[in-house]
């Protein structure tokens, strides 16, 4: 859908490129995150797509189409742009701002009305917000009118320069999910820049790591960048915690599960200690019928473990969630597993060592 | 200023203003036409000279130092250097009322534009405006409460200078004063100071007014971030 064949830019005055004959494609539907330390011409990278930079060498096509070969306002009303600063009209109301490419574009007033009421709901807002002014909305909300307003024309192409980085952290998290949640009833290709490489594993389908200078250090999805860090430089920018980064990822149903030392309440004190003893575990898990209860300790067990009360496991997880929060479980329990159901069923556990045993495969 | 008396006059005839309220509205309407023109003028030079700065930055300083120089002329030097050219007439005045509106404006015009915000212009760029569009549809609509502040200095300087006119044969209200001074008749000096005192404070309050009515998008910020 997009595609850069070896765009270099220098900056006038200056002697070292910006971004150096890169190259690289991005498929039609996916988003891509630019990410890297400041000066790695990320955005540089970006503006090149809508020629808010000119490229000073290379191609850049889009649809099969080298952006030079348009005049580029009209390349630029065909492609969504949205930047940190938002960039709200601050003399035109919420509906007149949605509506700024369909109006540039010339359509009928009662289609520009249907899409703005369209888009309005898309991004979550509501329609009494249509005649307010920019200055009337949180910054969340703003930066929603932004999206609404690139996503105006139905652009098969959005550009997202660091669209969140203005916000606080929870109203991110929300805007993230937002576009996530978006992006699966709209599919764009989208390319979205960012320093974070948190926001780059959670919103891409494939990052695109950049070094000073616009060297692109890798390409290639989240899970194999973790997986394995193409370099030194990759590996520093992923963090310390790369390996937590990756359970991030990886949802529990990735992993198989244990039955784990589980025991029917009518089990004797014997029962008990043989299944302790071949888990290694001073505890046992009572259930039945596929339903587990909670646990007890092995050594209040004197006539059948259902005698006792159980306690119950303070977390029970979803086998969609990922193991980072299943780790999170572990290390924060008594029994030292995650135990995981489908909200009635029980489906198994998960132990540190299988957590860990998942990360070094 | 001495003022001297006829005598056995007061300092204000109240009987004779009543007596030529015709001529006082006739000067005032002439007050009004010539301060319209100038600013109406003015402001469209201002507007294409900011134009060709804010296209052409070096050319910003080259502007503001002949208006500056224009601004600085006494205005009776100025007229007087103007009449053996174009005589006493309209264009006279006007020439030096334009040329003294035009430092304050282009001033304001160029902050003004310049103080829009630059997230609003990477936006409004990149979503495909052209230049012309991003300057009329965008930037201009901006920069109006800016613009509007200037033209209400340029205003109220102008109403006071309009009175210089008459020496030349024009100056609404001013008619009054320099009459006066002639003919040693307090209540007309009087009378045209209090009248232009009047138009100057009149002509800012329309403009705030126009402001308001302009920028509706202004009165409503700030109840929210």
């Amino acid at each position: 859908m997009i595609r850069l064949d070896r765009v270099s830019k220098t900056f006038p005055g200056q002697t070292t490129p910006a971004v150096a004959e890169l190259s690289f494609d991005i498929d039609e539907g996916e988003i891509v995150v630019l990410v890297g330390p400041s000066g790695c011409g990320k955005t540089t990278t970006l503006k090149m797509i809508n020629r808010l930079v000119e490229a000073t060498s290379g191609t850049i096509s889009v649809a099969g189409t080298d952006i030079t070969s348009v005049p580029a306002p009209v390349l630029r009303q065909g492609i969504g742009y949205v930047i940190q600063r938002i960039g709200l009209f601050p003399h035109r109301t919420i509906a007149e701002n949605i509506a700024t490419v369909p109006a540039l574009l010339g359509w009928e007033k009662d289609r520009i009305n249907q899409r703005v009421d369209e888009l309005i709901v898309l991004v979550g807002l509501t329609p009494e917000m249509k005649t307010r002014y920019p200055a009337e909305l949180s910054g969340g909300q703003q930066q929603r009118v932004g999206v609404a307003r690139a996503l105006a024309a139905d652009p098969p192409v959005l550009l997202m320069d660091e669209p969140f980085g203005a916000v606080d952290p929870i109203v991110r998290g929300r805007l993230q999910e937002e576009l996530l949640d978006l992006q699966r009833r709209v599919h764009k290709t989208i390319v979205f820049v960012t320093h974070d490489i948190d926001e780059a594993i959670k919103l891409g389908d494939r990052v695109a790591i950049l070094n000073v200078g616009g060297i692109l250090e890798q390409y290639a999805s989240p899970a194999e960048i973790l997986r394995s860090p193409a370099n030194r430089f990759v590996e520093e920018f992923l963090g310390e915690d790369r390996s937590l980064k990756r359970l991030s990822l990886t949802p529990i149903s990735d992993v198989d599960l244990v039955a784990g030392p589980i025991v029917e309440p009518t089990a004797t004190r014997g029962d008990v200690e043989a299944t302790m003893k071949e888990h290694g575990v001073d505890w046992v898990g009572v259930g039945t019928d596929g339903r587990l209860h909670g646990w007890v300790w092995g050594e209040d067990v004197t006539g059948t473990a259902g005698d006792l009360e159980p306690r119950p496991f303070s977390v029970r997880l979803s086998a969609d969630r990922s193991l980072r929060e299943a780790l999170d479980s572990v290390v924060s329990s008594h029994t030292g597993v995650a135990i995981v159901d489908d909200g009635d069923r029980y489906l198994g556990m998960l132990s540190i060592e299988e957590i860990s045993r998942h990360l070094i495969e | 200023m001495i003022v001297a008396q006829a005598d056995g006059d007061p300092f204000v005839r109240w009987d004779w203003i009543w007596g030529h309220l015709d001529l006082v509205w006739e000067k005032v309407l002439e007050h009004l036409v010539l301060t319209g023109i100038a600013l109406g003028i003015g402001l469209t030079v201002a507007l294409l000279l900011s134009a060709l700065a804010l296209r052409f930055r070096k050319t910003y300083a080259p502007i503001t130092w002949v208006t500056g120089i224009a601004y600085s002329i006494p205005s009776l030097a100025l007229f007087a250097f103007l009449v053996p050219i174009t005589g006493f007439t309209i264009l006279t005045a006007e020439i030096g009322l334009v040329s003294y509106t035009l430092l304050i404006l282009i001033r304001n015009v160029v902050a003004g534009i310049d103080g829009v915000d630059p997230a609003i212009k990477e936006a409004a760029t990149g979503m495909g405006y052209t230049r012309r569009r991003l300057f009329f549809q965008i930037e201009l609509p901006l920069a109006l409460p800016v613009i509007i502040a200037g033209l209400r200095i340029a205003g109220v300087t102008t109403i006071g200078l309009v009175t210089v006119t008459a020496l030349i044969g024009q100056g609404g209200v001013g008619f009054f004063i320099l009459r006066g001074l002639n003919r040693f008749f307090s209540t007309e000096i009087v009378l045209g100071t209090m009248l232009s005192v009047i138009l100057a404070v009149a002509v800012d309050l329309s403009l705030l007014g126009l402001e308001r009515i302009l920028t509706p998008w202004s009165k409503r910020t700030g109840s929210a971030t």
